[in-house]
């Protein structure tokens, strides 16, 4: 009997191993055996070296691209936290009928189903020498003259983020949320604690999970971005997967290859020391 | 009921700035596609017209924009019909533990925080050193499966954690055999959600930029194919482009959730079928 419950199992689970065999672990293990290769301008050869690693691990460029991507991901994090979590807040304990939970919670999440790259897009028209921010601060003589900074630097990069994440954030507190027992809520009013405290004793430490699994999503996708640092900066700043994709496009595979080991070790260590805190099936 | 208390207010406002911020920008980049044909980037607008609609529909004006679409919509379509069969098999196979379950499910884990260009970046290696071609309906088609299964999956975890088991205990007792179980009691009571699930795996697939990046060849999805227009096209063209496929993914997600609403409906009007069994 236990026999056959394996074999069921496996035998369901076969289709999702088989795809994360092929397109999940084996371009994980080429990227591990492509990091120790040889590159020449034009080519690519088998070798096993370390040349990869040690150019990567001596030069000043890798540590100052590794601490803007951190830099990246804790202020992206910090932002979305706060503004995700009073959403969800606001969702859960304010809005009164299901109904209005619902609907306001679908107009949060509609964006996250459509195009990253469009949504990046559509920040030039607002943040240029030209754009909107720009002419509103001039007409309303905040500012004489346009300010630089909105577009092609960190802010925008960091808006970008903030922008594209804070649903990551939203959905899983707001989740985590809904499934606090109101009575709890009640009891700490009756025993005679504010809103506030309520909010800091009752909903904030029952609410830890929630914003766990956001912090992982969140820090994952800013610190794996490309596309997002590439665009919004207008190639001025770097970070890690800027590195990566660079390397990329100049078929230095072997180099890229060894950056992304050490970006995906950051990442996995990150989120391993995270998962300590929260456990993710049972929260869902 | 108590009374609002202002910290309501507050919180409406800031509810209602953050929409503002999620969805203005994209409001922004509508209005700024029915551009005058001499207008440019940004505002003021010199004119309204539909200039840079029909720019999209001239040949060779822009590239290749709606082979791509048609590619994106096809593979959108095998993505999603794959990710709903899958999550549901791996969901039906977690509620029991088997032996290597732990590892499967750290593969899943690993699979939605891993950056995205390693999948690029790895499957194109594995394609060019075997002397593969990739092509978007191979390569990129499993690369976007590494992002859209971990959500199917996701959801299927949180729909069974809130399966009530009885229902299955009863069809038991009633002599149903396991797969009469699954097909005529877990699956429809399951139905709902199967559609939230199809929902991400077109929408995620249709939107997927990064995984297809160095995995989809020399026939470009409608992101990559956006993303090449970023570089060398300077006009509002490409924010006619930009309207359109928000309007597309916005149809499409109406659809999906009017689908749910349709059948919450017609199961409420139906109600139970007790007694009105096959027997």
């Amino acid at each position: 009997m236990t026999l056959n419950r394996h074999l069921t199992g496996w035998l369901m689970a076969l289709p999702l191993t088989a795809v994360l065999a092929v397109f999940l672990v084996l371009p994980i293990i080429m990227i591990v055996v492509v990091s120790f290769w040889g590159a020449t301008e034009w080519s690519i050869y088998p070798a096993f070296q370390f040349d990869n690693y040690e150019f990567l691990l001596t030069s000043n460029v890798t540590y100052r691209v590794y601490f803007n991507t951190l830099k990246y991901a804790v202020i992206t994090w910090a932002f979305t936290l706060i503004i995700g979590f009073t959403v969800a807040y606001f969702l859960a304990f304010h809005v009164r009928t299901l109904t209005w939970q619902i609907a306001l919670f679908l107009l949060c999440t509609i964006p996250f189903w459509t195009s990253n790259i469009i949504r990046m897009i559509s920040w030039i028209p607002f943040l240029g020498r030209n754009g909107l921010a720009n002419s509103a601060l001039m007409s309303w003589g905040v500012i004489d003259e346009p300010l630089d900074w909105l577009l092609f630097s960190d802010f925008s990069v960091i808006l970008a983020f903030v922008h594209l994440y804070t649903l990551f954030m939203v959905v899983p507190i707001f989740n985590t949320m809904m499934r606090i027992d109101k009575s709890l809520i009640e009891a700490a009013s009756d025993a005679g604690a504010s809103a506030w405290q309520t909010l800091w004793h009752v909903i904030v430490p029952l609410t830890k999970p929630g914003i766990m699994i956001g912090t992982i999503f969140v820090v994952t996708l800013v610190m794996g971005d490309f596309i997002t640092v590439r665009f919004m900066s207008g190639s001025q700043k770097a970070n890690v997967g800027r590195l990566i994709s660079n390397d990329i496009a100049l078929l230095q595979y072997p180099s890229a290859s060894a950056t992304a080991v050490i970006l995906l070790i950051t990442v996995l260590m990150v989120i391993g020391l995270m998962l300590r805190f929260v456990d993710i099936r049972k929260e869902l | 009921m108590e009374p609002r208390r202002p910290a309501f207010y507050i919180l409406s406002a800031f509810f209602g700035l953050f929409l503002v911020f999620l969805y203005g920008p994209t409001f922004t980049i509508a209005i700024l596609s029915f551009q005058g044909p001499q207008g440019g980037l940004t505002f003021p607008m010199r004119g309204v017209s539909m200039h840079w609609f029909y720019d999209l529909f001239e040949q060779q004006a822009v590239g290749d924009i709606w082979g791509s679409f048609r590619r994106s919509f096809v593979l959108g379509l095998m993505v999603m019909v794959t990710t709903v069969v899958v999550s549901v098999l791996g969901g039906l196979a977690f509620r029991k533990r088997f032996a290597g379950s732990s590892i499967v499910f750290y593969l899943i884990i690993t699979s939605l925080v891993i950056p995205s260009i390693l999948i690029s970046l790895g499957v194109g290696l594995i394609f060019s050193q075997s002397g593969l071609r990739v092509h978007w309906a191979t390569s990129g088609f499993g690369s976007q499966l590494t992002w859209t299964l971990p959500f199917g999956l996701l959801i299927m975890f949180a729909v069974f954690n809130r399966f009530d088991k009885s229902y299955e205990e009863a069809a038991r007792d009633l002599g149903a055999s396991p797969w009469q179980t699954i097909r005529y009691v877990v699956l429809p009571i399951i139905a709902p959600s199967l559609i939230g699930v199809a929902l991400f795996g077109f929408t995620l697939s249709y939107d997927e930029f990064a995984r297809t990046l160095l995995t989809a060849g020399s026939y470009n999805t409608l992101p990559l194919e956006i993303f090449g227009m970023t570089t060398n096209v300077t006009t509002p063209v490409i924010f006619a482009l930009g309207t359109m496929t928000t309007v597309f993914s916005f149809l499409v997600i109406g659809v999906f959730l009017l689908t749910v609403w349709f059948l919450g409906k017609r199961r409420a009007k139906h109600g139970s079928d007790a007694g009105k069994g096959m027997m």
